[in-house]
């Protein structure tokens, strides 16, 4: 008797679905945060170099080229941070007696922490 | 009142895998009657019965508690009685075996490796030593009954497995539905087997592979939420791996 016949996925799977494809954005959005935190820590190397080497590094990233990456990068760190925090109930289930706490009062406090660590930023660096 | 003189009929693209006569799979159409309270079900028992009775399938039921009739509808696994003819009318309905399983005829899949994985969670209240009859029960609040239920409600459809990308990639990854019914039992306060499930559950093959696609939750029909299982499991996980870290924590 034959085996059973197997059905491989393939590699284009993750195109086959709105969802999956969803996922493997979230999933290459590290790819674009850990980009991003290596630019930041030659910003702070050139920090320590001088006044010039920080000017220099600073005319560049202010080229097209590095304000498009930038502007990627902020569109993929929101897309991490939005599907994360969403998903905070599932990972999380706090109850109260017999009844769990609804999903939204566990996502809220999230927003409420970034909003407040943001403003503090924003604060600190137009001051 | 008349009888119509057209009746209204809808296409089936039936997935056919006869392994005594081909290698590969094709697709055979059937067109069935429309009937807006016929579900996918109908049409192939209509199939069946009338128009091509080598077809195979598995169903029981037919009210969504028995878990057998899952199948791919046009590409997303459903339970195909609970798959309305007139969400997709009047396009053609694709029905297909549940993708991630080995197929052994037609319809049919292969679940063998499910089983044994199911099997491998131990799904049952373990008791370090069972008391005697006499004594009683073993008691439950209301309180400690929520914290497992929804995990509890798995009528083993398989579902989640088709949705699951990373059950479709690695071959050993116990998958969804095993998980939270690991989960259903640790979670259960009459329950002390958690030691025993710990391999399963938290080793190499158990949670960690899950890369939290939440698609599993998605096409569950009874909304056990499996992925809401394994992120639970994974910071249980997590917080008694750092708890060794710390100096006074037990190293095993």
């Amino acid at each position: 008797m034959k085996p059973p016949l197997n059905r491989n996925m393939g590699s284009t799977w993750w195109l086959s679905r709105g969802a999956y494809f969803l996922i493997m954005l979230r999933e290459l959005s590290a790819v674009f945060i850990a980009a991003y935190l290596v630019f930041f820590l030659i910003c702070l190397y050139k920090v320590g170099q001088g006044p010039e080497a920080y000017g220099a590094y600073l005319r560049f990233l202010w080229s097209p080229g590095m304000i498009l990456f930038h502007l990627v990068a902020l569109a993929f760190a929101l897309l991490h941070m939005v599907t994360w925090f969403n998903a905070t109930p599932k990972a999380v289930r706090v109850w109260r007696g017999e009844e769990r706490v609804p999903p939204a009062l566990m996502i809220g406090p999230n927003y409420a922490v970034w909003a407040v660590i943001t403003a503090f930023i924003i604060w600190v660096v137009l001051k | 009142m008349g009888t119509p003189t057209t009746q209204r009929t809808i296409k089936l693209e039936v997935f056919r895998y006869r392994p005594e006569e081909e290698d590969e799979p094709t697709f055979q159409t059937y067109e069935v009657p429309y009937r807006e309270d016929w579900v996918v079900l109908d049409a192939l028992n209509h199939i069946k019965d009338t128009v091509d009775g080598t077809l195979s399938y598995r169903w029981s039921c037919r009210m969504g508690v028995c878990g057998s009739c899952g199948m791919m509808v046009n590409g997303y696994p459903k339970l195909t009685c609970a798959a309305f003819l007139r969400d997709y009318y009047p396009n053609a309905i694709r029905v297909e075996p549940l993708v991630n399983f080995p197929v052994e005829r037609d319809l049919v899949i292969n679940m063998d490796d499910f089983m044994r994985k199911l099997k491998a969670v131990k799904p049952w209240i373990i008791r370090k030593k069972e008391q005697p009859l006499a004594e009683g029960e073993y008691r439950q609040t209301p309180a400690e009954l929520a914290q497992y239920k929804q995990f509890s409600m798995c009528i083993n459809c398989m579902l989640c497995y088709s949705a699951c990308p990373v059950v479709g990639r690695e071959e050993g990854f116990i998958g969804p539905a095993v998980l939270a019914l690991g989960q259903r039992y640790n979670l259960d306060s009459r329950d002390q087997g958690r030691a025993q499930r710990q391999e399963t559950i938290f080793g190499h093959e158990g949670i960690w592979e899950c890369t939290f696609v939440g698609e599993c939750s998605t096409v569950c029909p009874k909304d056990v939420d499996p992925a809401g299982a394994i992120q639970m499991a994974k910071v249980q996980g997590a917080m008694e791996y750092m708890k060794t870290l710390l100096p006074w924590g037990q190293r095993s």
